[in-house]
């Protein structure tokens, strides 16, 4: 059994530094494991977020060796031998303690989407093609890996402005549903502000879930929204009718 | 004593789970003003893990499927132990229920006329579980979770509760900490649903999230609420075996469902030896039972599970109807299903037991004290089938929702004496305080341990009397903890309370087990290995706190009318 050396970020709010610590590394161990034995033999408050340690919760979000990354889904055995290892809190949001953040704003952000809304007198039939496209965005497990990744938030901190991608593709599976009658067009520019997105598709690469984050879900969007608005024939509609 | 926030609600709904989720949502509907109140963030929930499906006889697909012979499977799955009402009210509402997630933007997969498709789980006669792929239980929370925030409900996440408050019999209140702060915080209601889930921490090798402590269940027999049939825990069939990090994750019963078969090492497709008619898809007891024999038999994979093949059904089937699995699998254990088999093995997966609530609102023998889902006892007798749990938490989430928003109404809010809070608060920070004590990742270490050997899927009356000993020895450990760093966001101190309700919850699946002479359901006496239908299987185990230690007795079932027990009779 060899032994892992990992450098864990101890902090809160107000600053923190890196701990050396010393893990014996089992056949097929992953990252969480490894804070796990610290918590139970070096440092029992040591904060993680975690639930299923199965990757379908999202819960354990965190930067291993820079790279955002869900702590129980990556293997110690994809490091070198020898290879430090560090694992800090995902950047784009404020440290608590340790290795969790403040993710509350992206809970905020959500309720703010306007629901499914169907008609009233739906009859609820819907094919296994119409609903493939919304149901790959469902498969999202709120990681907020994207979130952390976006440069609209990681970098220049528009929250104020870009609700991000996870909500640009709620937004998209909404506008997608086969039953859904709403138009969320307008929501998506004004609200959530849709045009901030530049395609870098950072999101995309990051999503443990491999949801086509920006092809499947943002672009459509944007077409969408470029439709109500800069279709020259809409806009003439729109003088005509005076909206 | 340090400063504390106090709110108040009428219904305080602990645990966001789909219980919980779909009972705040009744409660709120009701006009009650209503809280919930969750360990983690909101939709990360045990309920997230659920993949298989959702069992409703909706028959989308088998057409002569109906409630009465949902009723009958969940009847015949649980040993007839199962609380009847609730298996009636269980049948007969979940179509309902499951369609109404529809109409809250779930998008289930399809059949070919456009309808909510359904695949076949074992012990259920006819194809009956509405699902998404294998990640239903993704879909289910996501949806509740939209519908939820949208339903006025005050949500408080990360906020732990530790004690129960009661004036007199009835339920007034709940005390807890902010897992962030660390900060006390009291809540104030007039009913109080626990919706906590199961136990299955307290066991080394489990498909359960750390949630799952038995807050729900140690706090209720705290309060003098009664607990039902806690021998029965359920050993899920297939749990991944190798490597050793991810052993006890679940492999969903899809894949059995999917047409997976079960061989060993000799290659010999068992299931014909102890089922030969419902083979792979028997239910979760029997395929257990299998599974564990075959190894101890010698006929075990390298690794020490059977070997669970679905390769036979091509690449594109397998990636599009089990997604999840083949990356579980890709990416922990560096096999690919789509090629050859995976090696499995029982996890601890679903405890039968629970709370005794009676099913038409999920009342406890508490008043103001109600349960749903996997918290409370009874719906699902000595065994539950695969898919009733999903199907449970809403039948009886909507239930205990509208129960407790009725008993609240009207009731004037009690003062809670503010000296019973200083006790809690003192109590709950003594790790801190203590110069001497032992680790708590320890005793839960060790009690997994005893857990796992001792109370397992094989009992013997001597291996259960261990297991007590040692479970005795653990509560006097636990007795001084000690822990360090501060009170914010400390996972050790967060242990404390859990450990405290995990070595309750054992202590009264240990005395039950022991108690029960018979083997039944999931409860397998190697010494007792008939089932005695007769006296034992008209006895449902009653655990309660009296004079200051676990009461373990027996209470006749109720039993059924008879234009219900006349269906079982039409079968012989």
């Amino acid at each position: 059994m060899s032994v892992a050396k990992l450098r864990v970020f101890r902090g809160d709010a107000q600053g923190g530094e890196e701990k050396e610590y010393e893990v014996p590394v089992d056949e097929g161990m992953v990252v969480l494991d490894a804070l796990f034995y610290i918590q139970a033999n070096y440092d029992g408050d040591l904060a993680i977020r975690w639930n299923c340690k199965a990757a379908k919760c999202g819960s354990c979000s965190t930067e291993i060796n820079g790279k955002p990354s869900l702590a129980c889904k990556t293997r110690m055995d994809t490091f070198a031998e020898g290879e430090t290892i560090t694992v800090y809190p995902i950047k784009a949001f404020p440290v608590i303690k340790d290795l969790v953040t403040d993710v509350s704003w992206n809970y905020e952000v959500s309720k703010k989407i306007p629901p499914f809304t169907p008609a009233e007198d739906t009859e609820w039939i819907m094919y296994q093609e119409d609903v493939e496209r919304g149901q790959e965005f469902r498969k999202c497990i709120e990681c907020f890996m994207c979130q952390n990744v976006c440069h609209i938030l990681r970098d220049h901190n528009r929250k104020d402005a870009f609700a991000g991608p996870r909500f640009m593709i709620k937004i998209a599976e909404r506008e997608m549903h086969p039953l859904d009658v709403l138009d969320r067009r307008e929501f998506a520019r004004e609200e959530a502000g849709v045009g901030f997105c530049n395609i870098t598709k950072c999101c995309t690469e990051v999503c443990p879930e491999d949801i086509h984050i920006t092809d499947n879900g943002i672009i459509p969007l944007k077409e969408r929204v470029v439709d109500k608005y800069y279709d020259p024939l809409a806009w003439l509609l729109r003088k005509v009718k005076g909206k | 004593m340090e400063k504390y926030e106090t709110h108040t609600h009428d219904v305080i709904v602990i645990g966001a789970g789909g219980a919980g989720l779909r009972a705040a949502i009744e409660s709120s509907a009701q006009g009650a003003s209503t809280a919930l109140v969750c360990k983690s963030l909101l939709g990360k929930a045990h309920t997230v893990m659920a993949e298989g499906g959702v069992a409703a006889a909706l028959a989308n697909v088998d057409t002569k499927d109906n409630w009465e012979t949902h009723f009958k499977d969940t009847m015949k799955g649980g040993k007839m132990l199962n609380n009847w009402q609730m298996a009636l009210y269980h049948a007969q509402e979940a179509p309902e229920r499951v369609r109404e997630l529809e109409y809250w933007g779930a998008l289930f997969d399809r059949t070919k006329e456009g309808r909510i498709n359904q695949r076949a789980f074992g012990g259920h006669t006819w194809k009956r579980l509405a699902h998404v792929g294998d990640r239903t239980g993704l879909e289910m929370i996501r949806t509740l979770q939209e519908k939820g925030i949208h339903s006025g409900i005050d949500v408080y996440m990360e906020c732990t509760i530790t004690h129960l408050i009661k004036d007199g019999d009835r339920v007034t209140g709940a005390f807890g900490y902010w897992r962030e702060s660390g900060k006390f915080v009291l809540f104030r209601a007039n009913a109080i649903i626990l919706a906590t889930g199961g136990v299955g921490k307290a066991y080394k090798y489990t498909s359960n999230s750390w949630e799952y402590t038995g807050d729900g269940h140690s706090m209720a027999y705290e309060a003098g609420a009664e607990l039902i049939d806690m021998e029965f825990i359920q050993f899920h069939p297939t749990g991944m075996v190798w490597p050793p990090s991810v052993r006890g994750i679940l492999v969903t019963e899809a894949v059995r469902g999917e047409g997976g078969i079960l061989t060993n090492s000799e290659g010999e497709r068992f299931m014909e030896k102890y089922d030969p008619e419902r083979m792979e898809l028997s239910t979760r007891d029997v395929v257990a039972r299998s599974i564990y024999t075959e190894v101890e038999q010698g006929r075990g994979s390298p690794h020490g599970g059977a070997f669970l093949d679905v390769s036979h059904r091509g690449a594109d089937y397998v990636k599009r109807k089990l997604p999840s699995m083949y990356h579980q699998f890709m990416e922990f254990a560096d096999i690919d299903i789509t090629k050859g088999p995976m090696e499995v093995f029982p996890t601890t997966h679903y405890v039968m037991g629970g709370v005794k609530v009676e099913g038409d609102t999920c009342s406890s023998t508490v008043p103001g004290l109600f349960a749903a889902g996997e918290v409370a006892g009874g719906m699902h007798g000595a065994n539950r089938l695969g898919g009733n749990s999903l199907s449970d938490l809403l039948v009886f989430g909507k239930r205990a929702g509208e129960g407790a928003a009725v008993y609240a109404n009207g009731k004037s809010h009690a003062q809670v004496p503010a000296e019973l809070v200083e006790g809690f608060a003192n109590e709950l920070r003594e790790p801190f305080n203590n110069t001497q004590g032992e680790n708590p990742y320890t005793i839960h270490q060790d009690l997994q341990d005893v857990m796992q050997l001792y109370i397992g899927v094989f009992r013997t009356e001597e291996n259960i009397q261990t297991g007590i000993d040692k479970i005795e020895v653990l509560k006097e450990r636990a007795e001084t903890l000690k822990i360090e760093g501060s009170v914010m966001f400390n996972p050790g101190w967060h242990l404390c309370r859990d450990l405290k309700s995990m070595l309750i919850v054992s202590e009264a699946l240990a005395r039950c087990a022991l108690a029960r002479k018979e083997s039944r359901g999931a409860h397998s006496r190697v010494d007792y290995p008939e089932s005695d239908d007769e006296v034992l299987g008209k006895l449902n185990s009653i655990v309660s706190f009296k004079d200051g230690a676990m009461d373990v007795a027996t209470r006749p079932i109720v039993e059924m009318p008879d234009e219900l027990s006349k269906l079982f009779t039409e079968d012989k």
